[in-house]
């Protein structure tokens, strides 16, 4: 590519971080004032206990299980799907990987906190952590929770890498960009890199194999999330069906959450070159996509319970479609299905606006779909002298958008730290291909590859 | 001398600075390149490719499989917990944070790989110049033997910025 196309490309994806505008405080004081109040209702909530929330019998699990599997869902945006467009080498990856991988990261460290949020007592939360110890307790390898723990963890931890390692040559190039402090800053974060052919080599086959590694593990962590419910002899919860579909519906809700961040970072920090709209129609294909697929999966899942006629599992499948969860059942539908199917299939609606709408109602769609798995088999197990209802309470909302507001917080604070869009990878998508191949060959001829 | 390098606007350039040193008579462990982005459609950058990365991946999968088996085995058999009329040593379930901890053994592994082989973290060459995140790319020879020659051979058109470290 040429000089000065490589320094355009640098100079806008670099500005953000150089420049501050009164924007970025106004977002952060707002924001941070959601975080703040959430924190101090949880904290509010644990000085009282679980009796604030809606929590109670039989509904143990409301808002803030839905919240877990909620966030947990949109972490598959990122990693998973940068992983595998960098597999299959999709080009028009490039201005979307790092936007993607950086909602994995913060959806997962949001949704792993609602387990917490959820305790009784979370300062004992450490108690998961396998170690012999005195009070001879030890994780129970068979409880779901357990794997829940082991999954989220080895997911965070390979994602965290995923994102962090790709920056190092963008840290690079900021630290030679600033000036005074944050110089010395970006300095210690680049880690020293220099940029030499042996350091890209090692870096592209380290992205590699963990994007190899990552796909599993990611179809992992939602299968076992899915097992929470599965594994439990529930209503409506003991179906095999329900790993792919929770599979299917995470990607679904995290194409959702990214194509909305993308929309948001374009027209706020200027990118419209970069993120421009074969980005969008890319996406929503793939939004469509998996909008039919859960389509699909609905269909079954619904059908075989209702073909079944189990005395146990009808009052649950008649209270969302006919009883008090109808109205959130019906709205689903129509957010994650009747919603998004013309704004996706019809190519002149797929455009920017057409693809954020169609993600606002499936972001909308996947939430009710988290709780009506979560809440409505609660409200009726198998015997009706357990049956009951939960009406969530203040704490649990403010505590809810507080999750939502986080999440915007992380973001703004990360895209005014961090490069947006890899800009080395960006560089690297303007080479010609043909070349690329031509000189792997002259090596491989020379004997230099193996 | 400590150092000399030149900075080149386009890796055709850097390429033909590359093919000069070599001509004059310098080694390629002895020949410096960087750049703010991976050129491997040029020779130059197919450098130094060859990596037991992969392998050394696998081993680490290995070594997480081995002490996700370890750690639920023996401490299931240690810690007995009767649950569900399952067994005791229950491998169904064992699976699955063997497979998690596979995984994160590989992970680590190839990220401790890429680590040392790269040296990073490490400290920055004298040879860098923040003319690199510009898009430039640098081909340098530390401590030549004969500077002249290096310098000559640097300069191989109008387009190059020739500097010297001493």
């Amino acid at each position: 590519m040429n000089h000065t196309a490589a320094n355009t490309i640098t100079e806008d994806l670099v500005r953000p971080i150089l420049r501050t505008t009164w924007k970025f405080y106004l977002g952060v004081a707002v924001l941070g004032s959601v975080v703040f109040a959430a924190v101090s209702t949880w904290f509010y909530q644990i000085y009282w206990g679980l009796g604030v929330t809606g929590d109670n019998w039989p509904v143990f699990w409301g808002f803030h299980e839905t919240n877990f599997v909620f966030w947990i869902g949109i972490s598959h945006a990122g990693t998973l799907i940068s992983a595998i467009l960098r597999i299959v080498n999709a080009t028009w990856r490039r201005p979307v990987t790092r936007c993607a991988e950086a909602i994995t990261a913060f959806a997962l460290m949001i949704g792993a906190l609602f387990p917490l949020i959820h305790l009784g007592r979370p300062w004992l939360a450490w108690w998961l952590i396998p170690y012999p110890s005195e009070r001879g307790l030890w994780p129970n390898y068979r409880s779901p929770l357990v794997w829940d723990f082991f999954a989220i963890n080895t997911y965070l931890t390979a994602s965290l890498l995923f994102l962090l390692l790709p920056m190092l040559p963008d840290f690079a190039i900021v630290r030679d960009r600033a000036a005074g402090f944050r110089r010395k800053i970006y300095g210690l974060l680049s880690l020293g890199w220099q940029g030499t052919p042996k350091q890209w080599h090692r870096l592209e086959t380290a992205m590699h194999i963990m994007a190899l590694a990552i796909i599993p593990v990611a179809v992992s962590v939602h299968t076992i999330v899915s097992f929470d419910f599965s594994m439990a002899v529930v209503p409506m919860w003991a179906s095999t069906i329900f790993g792919p579909y929770f599979v299917a519906g995470a990607i679904f809700s995290g194409i959702a959450a990214l194509l909305i961040a993308m929309a948001l970072i374009r027209k706020v920090l200027h990118l419209e070159e970069y993120l421009q709209p074969i980005h969008f129609q890319n996406l929503g294909k793939l939004l469509l996509t998996m909008s039919l697929l859960w389509g699909y999966f609905t269909f079954n899942e619904r059908l075989t319970v209702w073909y079944h006629n189990e005395p146990s599992e009808m009052p649950v499948f008649f209270s969302t479609q006919s009883g008090p969860y109808a109205p959130l059942f019906w709205t689903m539908v129509f957010c994650n299905f009747i919603l998004p199917f013309p704004l996706l299939a019809i190519r002149k609606l797929r455009t920017i606006t057409g693809t954020v709408i169609a993600s606002c109602g499936v972001v909308v769609g996947m939430w009710l779909e988290r709780f009506l798995i979560v809440v409505p088999s609660l409200a009726h197990k198998q015997l009706p002298y357990s049956w009951g209802t939960y009406t969530p309470q203040w704490p649990e909302i403010v505590i809810m958008t507080g999750s939502f507001a986080a999440m915007g917080l992380l973001y703004v604070l990360f895209c005014k730290f961090v490069p947006i869009i890899s800009i080395w990878e960006l560089k690297v998508g303007q080479h010609p291909p043909l070349k690329a191949a031509e000189a792997v060959q002259a090596a491989e001829a020379a004997g230099e590859l193996v | 001398m400590k150092a000399v390098y030149a900075l080149y606007s386009h890796p055709d350039a850097a390429q033909r600075a590359v093919d000069e040193l070599r001509a004059a008579g310098i080694n390629d462990r002895a020949i410096t390149i960087m750049s703010s982005e991976p050129l491997e459609e040029y020779e130059f950058g197919q450098r130094d490719r060859k990596t037991w990365m992969t392998w050394i991946a696998a081993l680490g999968g290995a070594i997480g499989m081995t002490t996700g088996y370890l750690l639920t085995r023996l401490t299931q058999s240690a810690w007995p917990i009767d649950t569900g009329g399952m067994p005791i040593v229950s491998n169904w379930t064992n699976l699955i944070i063997i497979f998690e901890l596979t995984m994160l053994g590989s992970v680590f592994a190839t990220v401790i790989t890429l680590l040392i082989t790269a040296r990073i973290p490490g400290r920055q060459s004298p040879l860098h110049d923040p003319e690199i995140s510009d898009g430039q790319i640098l081909i340098g020879v530390l401590q030549p033997s004969d500077p002249d020659v290096v310098e000559r051979a640097l300069r191989i058109g109008a387009g190059e910025k020739l500097k010297t470290i001493s």
